[in-house]
């Protein structure tokens, strides 16, 4: 292996945000017929990396190689045409079209008017779906495909040009066990024709199934590359964690006060079936899965925002009907959504009207909103949660991710909830504004507020939370209290792995 | 130092060019005709834009709350015709609250079928202009409608009375202007307007009725429109079933020159009427220069996509759009 | 294909089954006239008169699959329709008798593809949204048809023009022909060619289309030239027979076409749509009309009747295309 050239080769990456080093000096190989996994904590550098080999970034130094030529990548086009294909976690396919057409968008086949030559893509795709092995045909409707296919036909895609390099970003984060065993031979099929795979996952239990070499990512920097068959999950975890954390372990000193919020067996549909938990006054619940293991769904439950199929919702002990964000607020539960700029506040609004928006009709002095009450709220947030803006007119687009995380968080404080719910709280901050808010977690917890918290990150839940609830797949696999958790165990919990688990 | 002055000159711009245009235009035809800018000729174009404006006024809460009607040019018709039908029947104290009733229930329909039920706005809205069109015939028979007795009534008041030398129709419109800018940017169910049509799903996330927004706005609407009808039937005291058609579109126009986006959470009223101004000005300093009125089409035609145009192109940061 | 799909593309047709046997026996009992409804001649005519609007909806179901919209079709009808009997006065082709017909078609069909252009053009190059766009250009086209020749009607009857739109070739009439020969090479377009199959992926997935290297743009210029050409074409079927256009003509045909579309099953917001519903759409549009006038309803209630089945039909799909009890509720 060592005496053959590497499929694909990146050379000392650098790449800077204003204010952060997102990738610093990473070097990475992957050999013809291998199975490279690429492992990392959330913001460790895997997806600017990609960004970087896909040509979106530009990076500042370094050099990415194919087959030891050196190559400057462009446009994810481009890098196509060079033979290194991305699969990506959100499909990018046109559902109304048909499997060929997905296939060769962009390069249908012409015949003469501009015509498009439909036995020669039919042939085309029935060649590249034949070694697929798949149970769907070239002209079937992509739309009526299952994800699992509609993810074949990305692969197929890549398959249109002789490819170097794949590379799989979570592509199983929505298979079932069935689905996945197909696709584990189809890049078993492309390991085998000598194709160089990146597989990206935060899955254990698949990585040491399919891959040959894990390489580990952390604070943007390379943190060495294992053998999968001399290693084992402990060790992986340990470099991916590595360093003593500076966020360290924060269980509450304070003595905690009664049920705030109950949940018994609470079910939605297909996205989370069973779940129970409670979580008391004074204390932080951390909620821990993979994307897609329905912590956010049971949030949106809570809040009103999704009816569930079965199960009992009760606050201070008292089952409670919430069928609306409005009958949810009006109990006092709070929450601060995933998608901050998509769900939590009006962009083109300014920060104080944001902040007030849910209690808007209460602050008034006549029939018109009261400028002062307003301004009062707003100041008093401000100075309390340190919010960085030129003053409330300052249009709330226009600020970091964390003054805009503060503001939702402002505007739910602001309320006096009983329960406040953060989903993913310091997704897209920076590092300083992270320690600020996660502080501010604590902070509320010792004010006698229950909180929880939703995070793919490890740190951010380890840091943070008193009791941590571990999801996988829509089930609740165990409870945690911050003195028994480990890193191992809790990412055997997320991975779907059933040790010990807690019925 | 030049830069930052060069770039705050582009902002604001950007923010009021719409203003700066009206006011070059104005200063222009000033200069090119004495009479443009005499009293009773500015007077006169308000009061000609009035019917229009108030119209435009409603449906700039509609689009602030993030969506279209384009019924509102039948639905002026409808009630146009049926207070004119009513005025012979019930007399004027009567006709007047029955054609708002009737004319607030359409406006009822729509802002449930578009806030409650969630339907398409543009569709829902275009259906509605052929539904109420059609009822304005099947109600008229296809006849004109015209007030029998003319001269013995106080109806006409509306659309040609003077109030201190006022007339009726600007102070309607002006009054109905200042209210609704008020509720619009001054109470709490305005700033949820902004929000619903700013970001829908953050509205709803903050405990906002979103439904029941939506609804109002078109409530508001199909108020301004009745509004309009009685002074459109006051004015004229007789009428065709087309009065009104194709209205819709022109209402639009002064919405988006006033710098209302269609995507909703942005405009003001104050920037609709200057909207609505700046075409009945354009109107009439074309005709004062001697030009017909048709003019004013292409010379609004080419505002409108400048005006959208610099609007976007300032937010984007490039004159020309990224499009391949 | 799945039932759904079937049921969306079918929809239109079995309406129009429901249409034609509720006007005949309704007719039976109601009829103002002896005649039956399903009369061979009376359908020949509806299929005649279904082409002015028939052939601008045909060409609205390409901008709306591509993600767009035209709202200027209606002025673009009536400029068209201005050069097309204005240009046979002018002196030199005046000269060149009946041979000046082919070149003021040429004539009316270009003033259709350049205003289309210009739409295409805009909307390519400034970014703003075609519904702005073409909103703007559809006063912007008027006052076009206005300054040429202020508010008076324009006029030329040419008898042989009048003969070939009057004729009829294997029973169907010279207008019924340019509409399904329309239908036959847009259908052809949008199935067969890569042009049509790259607007369906830009109106399904824009994203996706300009990632894979679909250039969005000359799409859009394309079909926006193709509508204006089909506005122009529109003009000409029907003014040949007509001969006189008044400055008001064709307004409101956007929302008569857009409404025809929408009937048809294409998706407002792109991707989505066939031309031979849009077809059934303009079909079913006429029947009503004609049923309505058949049972002796007033005209009137045309209007009522067609704005309600439309509402009606977006209720349904929406309806159709819910998702199960756990969706967001946003």
């Amino acid at each position: 292996m060592t005496d053959q050239t590497p499929a694909l080769r990146l050379e000392g990456i650098v790449k800077t945000f204003p204010g952060v080093r997102a990738l610093d000096g990473v070097s990475f190989t992957v050999m013809p017929g291998e199975v490279h996994a690429l492992m990392g904590e959330n913001g460790a550098g895997k997806s600017t990396l990609m960004k970087v080999l896909g040509g979106i970034y530009d990076p500042d130094e370094g050099q990415i190689f194919i087959e030891e030529q050196p190559t400057v990548m462009t446009s994810p086009m481009q890098a196509k045409a060079k033979g290194v294909v991305f699969i990506h976690q959100e499909l990018s396919l046109a559902d109304e079209l048909s499997v060929a057409e997905n296939i060769f968008l962009g390069e249908l086949p012409l015949k003469s008017l501009g015509r498009v030559d439909w036995a020669k893509l039919y042939s085309q795709t029935d060649a590249i779906l034949k070694t697929l092995n798949v149970g769907f045909n070239a002209k079937t409707r992509v739309g009526d495909l299952s994800i699992a296919n509609q993810q074949m036909v990305e692969i197929a895609r890549a398959l249109t040009v002789d490819p170097r390099a794949v590379i799989f970003d979570e592509p199983t984060a929505s298979l079932t066990d069935a689905e996945k065993v197909v696709l584990f031979d189809v890049i078993a099929d492309l390991q085998a024709k000598g194709v160089g795979i990146i597989y990206i996952s935060h899955r254990m239990e698949e990585i040491f199934k399919i891959t040959d070499r894990i390489s580990v990512l952390r604070d943007g920097q390379y943190r060495g590359t294992l053998n999968t068959s001399e290693t084992n999950e402990d060790e992986v975890t340990q470099l991916m964690i590595g360093r003593s954390l500076d966020l360290s372990r924060n269980a509450s000193h304070h003595e905690l006060g009664d049920i705030a919020l109950e949940v018994r067996g609470l079910s939605c549909g297909d996205l989370f079936r069973d779940v129970n938990f409670n979580v008391r006054r004074g204390e932080v619940l951390g909620f821990y899965g993979l994307v897609g293991a329905g912590r956010t769904e049971i949030a949106e439950t809570i809040f009103g925002l999704r009816d569930p199929s079965a199960g009992q919702i009760l606050l201070n002990g008292q089952e409670v009907r919430i069928s609306s964000p409005i009958d949810a607020i009006s109990h006092g539960i709070s929450l601060v959504p995933e998608d901050r700029k998509g769900q939590g506040l009006v962009l083109g609004m300014n920060c104080r009207d944001n902040m007030t928006l849910p209690q808007v009709d209460d602050l008034t002095a006549g029939p018109f909103v009261s400028d002062g009450a307003e301004i009062a709220i707003f100041d008093q947030y401000r100075d309390k949660l340190d919010i960085r803006t030129p003053g409330w007119r300052q249009t709330v687009g226009n600020l970091s991710g964390g003054n805009q995380q503060k503001i939702v968080i402002g505007k739910w404080l602001s309320m006096r909830p009983e329960v406040l719910i953060v989903d993913e709280p310091t997704r897209g901050i920076d590092v300083g504004s992270k320690s600020e808010i996660h502080n501010l977690i604590r902070d509320l917890a010792a004010q006698g507020y229950a909180v929880i918290v939703i995070s793919s990150e490890m740190p951010e839940v380890l840091h943070v939370s008193d009791r941590i609830v571990a999801m996988f797949s829509g089930r609740v696999m165990r409870e945690f209290t911050s003195e028994e958790v480990t890193e191992d165990s809790l990412i055997q919990a997320i991975s779907g792995i059933t040790g010990d688990k807690v019925a | 130092m030049a830069e930052l002055s060069k770039q705050s000159i582009g902002s604001f711009l950007a923010r009021q060019g719409i203003l700066v245009a009206f006011v070059i235009f104005m200063v222009g035809f000033a200069l090119a005709n004495q009479r443009f800018i005499a009293i009773d000729n500015i007077s006169g174009v308000i009061r000609s834009s009035a019917i229009l404006g108030v119209m435009a006024l409603g449906v700039t809460f509609v689009v602030i709350g993030g969506n279209l009607d384009l019924s509102v040019g039948s639905m002026m018709s409808f009630s146009t015709i049926v207070v004119l039908d009513l005025h012979d029947k019930l007399g004027p104290a009567l006709a007047i609250p029955a054609m708002f009733g009737m004319t607030l229930a359409l406006g009822a329909f729509i802002g449930f079928l578009v806030g409650y039920l969630k339907l398409n706005s543009l569709i829902v809205t275009l259906g509605m202009l052929s539904a109420i069109h059609g009822l304005t015939l099947t109600y008229s028979g296809g006849q004109n409608m015209d007030i029998a007795d003319k001269a013995g009534t106080w109806f006409s008041v509306f659309g040609q009375g003077r109030v201190m030398g006022i007339p009726v129709p600007i102070l309607i419109f002006a009054l109905l202007a200042v209210v609704l800018s008020l509720v619009l940017s001054r109470t709490p169910f305005g700033r949820k307007v902004y929000a619903v049509g700013g970001n829908g799903q953050a509205a709803t996330f903050s405990g906002i009725p979103r439904a029941r927004v939506v609804f109002m706005t078109y409530l508001i609407s199909a108020f301004c429109v009745a509004t309009a009808g009685l002074l459109q039937a006051s004015r004229s005291m007789g009428s065709q079933n087309t009065v009104g058609q194709g209205m819709e579109l022109e209402v639009l126009a002064a919405v988006i020159l006033g710098g209302a986006s269609l995507l909703g959470g942005s405009g003001t009223i104050f920037k609709t009427v200057i909207g609505v101004l700046i075409l009945g000005f354009i109107q009439n300093g074309l005709l004062l220069v001697g030009l017909e009125f048709y003019f004013q089409y292409v010379v609004t035609w080419v505002i409108i996509i400048l005006a959208v145009w610099l609007d976007i192109a300032a937010k984007r940061g490039r004159i020309w759009s990224p499009i391949a | 294909m799945n039932r759904e799909t079937l049921l969306k593309q079918g929809g239109i047709w079995a309406f129009i089954v429901v249409e034609l046997i509720f006007f005949s026996v309704a007719g039976e009992y109601l009829s103002v006239s002896d005649k039956a409804f399903m009369d061979f001649d009376n359908m020949l005519l509806l299929l005649k008169q279904s082409a002015p609007i028939g052939i601008i909806a045909l060409g609205m179901t390409i901008i709306m699959i591509n993600g767009n919209i035209d709202l200027s079709v209606g002025a673009t009808f009536a400029l068209a329709a201005i050069v097309l009997l204005d240009s046979m006065t002018w002196p030199f082709m005046a000269a060149m008798g009946d041979w000046a017909i082919p070149l003021a078609w040429v004539f009316a069909l270009l003033t259709g593809v350049i205003l289309g252009a210009i739409n295409g053009l805009i909307v390519w190059k400034t970014g703003v949204d075609a519904f702005i766009v073409t909103l703007g250009s559809m006063l912007g086209y008027r006052g076009l048809v206005f300054m040429y020749n202020g508010e008076q009607p324009t006029s030329h009857l040419n008898w042989t023009l009048v003969d070939f739109a009057e004729a009829q070739f294997l029973g169907l009439h010279t207008a019924t022909w340019f509409l399904l020969g329309t239908a036959v090479i847009l259908w052809l377009l949008m199935t067969k060619t890569v042009h049509g199959r790259n607007a369906y992926a830009i109106g399904n997935n824009r994203e996706a289309a300009v990632n894979a290297g679909i250039r969005v743009g000359p799409h859009f210029l394309i079909n926006f030239m193709i509508i204006g050409f089909l506005a122009a074409l529109s003009a000409v079927v029907f003014y040949s027979e007509s001969g006189s256009v008044n400055p008001n003509d064709g307004m409101l045909y956007e929302l008569w076409a857009i409404t025809a579309v929408v009937l048809g099953g294409t998706k407002l917001t792109g991707g989505y749509g066939s031309i031979v519903s849009t077809l059934g759409g303009v079909i079913a549009i006429q029947l009503l009309r004609k049923g309505l006038g058949h049972i002796g309803a007033d005209t009137e209630t045309v209007n009522l009747v067609i704005g309600l089945i439309l509402i009606a039909v977006l209720f349904l799909d929406r309806q159709l295309n819910r998702k199960g009890k756990e969706e967001l509720k946003i």
